[in-house]
């Protein structure tokens, strides 16, 4: 992709219009009374299904509609411009849960697993943070022992995106606690299993459509078939989606910005002050001048690391550095918004401040702004070099 | 039963749209396009129709520029069969389209074609009507329901009075109201099987069928902006204001 222009072409973008045709038609409209209710109805997911957005890039004899990462990203700002939480759910079920399956899992993990995610029936969720680390992810002390037939997994996980609503679990646990990273396996396992206990429910400053959960594992009995890709290989399995993340994190932040920069638009055009619209003082129509600016750099950067995932590579410091600029301009975007409402929007009334509250995660999750500066360091000398 | 269906390639209802400085039109630079929200729900209809098993083939057509294709291909991810793509630059008028609907319609054979009652660029509300004239087929227009008894159409129109239904014999000319129907958005998993379905393409040029304007622009002009409302104090100061300001009693 390098060269060419980081415009997406016909057929992602007749998926960004559809997602966007969704979002307008089935999220926002309800999104600010979800957001009261801290709840959005577990049929939405399934609808969400029906259009396809949750499985995007799952090839398409397991249900998915076999589209590319820029597709993908491109859909997932527009649902991120419609409802943050409801973004965060659609992430985490296409990727890491079902691009690892797709990735890594045996034919009947695909044919059972893969397909009831795609279709609806299904809702998956990550279990990687614990209460002790999330960072660090390396240091997690849940524990897999084998047992005949299986494994017995005991440990507590936090900060689970729709841990209590999902119905399949891609768990990681330390399996040998004396092989270090290479100790670390993944499984895929139904919640329903009587040793999955959600144990909280977490009360939060943002994305509240989604439940964000602690869940423990008491001596839960995981069969031999639930075990994702080999022993030992779980770090490897959960991390070599993170690049996929952080971009798909980057595109929830530019969704969130550009509908902070709508509603911002709008009102300047409707508010007057001193005998005009705001957005004729041109302090007012600068800011949302730079604010557009932002919001294009930031999608300029994601599209491109997409564009390099698409083209085989692992674009590993252009997906950081796509995160780390994205999430801190939504905060930006977000509060100049709020700033150009004025009191209004300070107000539930507006939109904004529900935005502004949605996106501060996005400086948090997948990788913090320190931790993406710590891959960004790392590769300096290549940067620097020019590549 | 096989339907056409003509789509046309509009600046998206979402954009605000803007006078060229020059006033001889609309500017489409870096505007988004999509398909006629009317001729969304002519599709609509053509596929519930085949849903339920009265029709057994749904063609999109479209006429214009190379980009056209694009129209076409959201037409067929919500499910249409095959397009045609009917292509050229030229500036085009409603009895141009009529033409060339009629030239495509004597080579397919539709039994019923549903287009938009209107382009919301241009409004002209003529192409149906135009096109129904040159086939000398019936039609209805402003269609908010239809119905298939025993090989005719009955056809709820939305006319100023109220509701009107008619009968008509088939093949016939169908153009659809905002009521019809709700129009579905394509499933991403049909966008991408949609990129294998065939569309060909055609000239005006080919077809034989002359495009030379008969109408001429002569200026576009944004419409005049809407002044603030006032509240009145009496009955009395309303009456003065409908008189003497507005002049409409
Ligand atoms: C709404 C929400 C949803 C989430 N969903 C999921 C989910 O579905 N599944 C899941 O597994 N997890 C999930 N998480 C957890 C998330 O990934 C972690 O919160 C994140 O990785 C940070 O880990 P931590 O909270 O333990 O912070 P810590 O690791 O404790 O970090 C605390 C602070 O120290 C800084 N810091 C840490 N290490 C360094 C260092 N080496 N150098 C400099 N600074 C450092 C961090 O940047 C941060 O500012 C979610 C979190 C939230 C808030």
């Amino acid at each position: 992709m390098p060269g060419e222009a980081m415009q997406p072409n016909e057929t992602q973008r007749q998926i960004r219009d559809a997602a966007r045709a969704f979002a307008r038609r089935v999220i926002a409209p309800n999104a600010a009374a979800w957001d009261r209710d801290e709840a959005a109805p577990r049929t939405v997911l399934r609808e969400m299904a029906a259009a396809g957005l949750m499985g995007v890039m799952v090839s398409p004899e397991y249900g998915g509609a076999g589209a590319d990462f820029v597709a993908y990203a491109l859909a997932l700002e527009e649902i991120s411009a419609a409802d943050g939480g409801l973004s965060n759910m659609m992430a985490a079920n296409n990727s890491p849960v079902a691009a690892a399956i797709q990735q890594h899992g045996t034919p009947e993990q695909k044919s059972d697993y893969l397909t009831r995610l795609t279709s609806g029936e299904w809702f998956g969720c990550i279990h990687l943070t614990e209460p002790h680390t999330g960072s660090d992810a390396a240091a997690i002390r849940t524990r897999a022992r084998r047992v005949e037939g299986g494994w017995r997994l005991d440990g507590h996980k936090a900060f689970i995106t729709g841990g209590a609503t999902a119905e399949l679990a891609m768990i990681v646990a330390v399996t040998d606690p004396a092989a270090g990273k290479k100790g670390i396996s993944t499984f895929v396992t139904p919640t329903a299993n009587p040793g999955y206990k959600v144990i909280a429910r977490e009360r939060k400053l943002g994305h509240r459509t989604n439940d964000t959960v602690q869940v423990v594992f008491e001596d839960m009995f995981v069969p031999d078939g639930d075990l994702l890709g080999d022993v030992g290989r779980g770090l490897a399995i959960a991390l070599a989606n993170l690049s996929a993340g952080r971009i798909g994190v980057a595109a929830q932040a530019v969704g969130g910005a550009r509908a902070a920069l709508e509603a911002a638009h709008a009102y300047a055009g409707e508010r007057e002050t001193f005998g005009r619209p705001i957005i004729e003082h041109q302090a007012v129509a600068f800011k949302l001048a730079a604010m557009a600016t932002e919001i294009e750099a930031a999608r300029q950067l994601y599209l491109h690391a997409a564009g390099l995932r698409d083209a085989g590579e692992e674009a590993a410091t252009e997906a950081s550095m796509a995160k780390l600029f994205a999430s801190e301009m939504a905060e930006r975007v977000a509060s100049e918004a709020i700033q150009i409402h004025g009191g209004a929007g300070y107000l539930n009334d507006f939109p904004v401040e529900k935005i502004y509250r949605d996106v501060r995660v996005y400086q948090i999750y997948e990788g913090t702004s320190e931790v993406q500066k710590i891959m960004i360091a790392r590769n300096l000398d290549a940067i620097v070099a020019g590549n | 039963m096989k339907i056409l269906v003509p789509v046309k390639r509009v600046v998206d209802y979402n954009v605000k749209i803007r006078v060229k400085a020059d006033q001889t039109g609309v500017d489409l630079n870096n505007v988004k396009m999509s398909m006629n929200p009317f001729d969304e729900i002519a599709v609509e209809e053509a596929l519930r129709m085949k849903e339920a098993g009265s029709a057994d083939e749904v063609v999109a057509v479209s006429i214009g520029v190379q980009q056209c294709q694009e129209t076409i291909r959201t037409a067929l991810a919500m499910g249409a069969d095959r397009g045609i793509l009917v292509k050229t630059d030229a500036e085009l008028e409603p009895l141009h389209v009529a033409k060339i609907l009629k030239a495509v319609i004597d080579e397919e054979n539709p039994e019923l074609v549903i287009l938009g009652k209107q382009a919301i660029d241009d409004d002209c509300n003529q192409t149906g009507q135009m096109l129904a004239a040159l086939l000398g087929r019936p039609q209805g227009t402003f269609a908010s329901k239809l119905e298939l008894v025993d090989g005719k159409l009955n056809v709820t129109r939305e006319v100023d009075a109220g509701l009107q239904t008619i009968t008509i014999d088939m093949p016939a000319i169908v153009t659809t109201d905002l009521r019809l129907n709700e129009p579905r958005y394509a499933s991403l998993p049909n966008i991408m099987k949609a990129k294998k379905k065939p569309i060909i393409e055609n000239t005006p040029e080919d077809m034989g069928i002359d495009i030379a304007p008969r109408l001429s622009v002569l200026k576009v002009e944004e419409p005049p902006k809407r002044e603030a409302g006032i509240k009145v104090e009496t009955v009395g100061d309303l009456v003065d204001k409908l008189r003497n300001e507005a002049g409409v009693i």
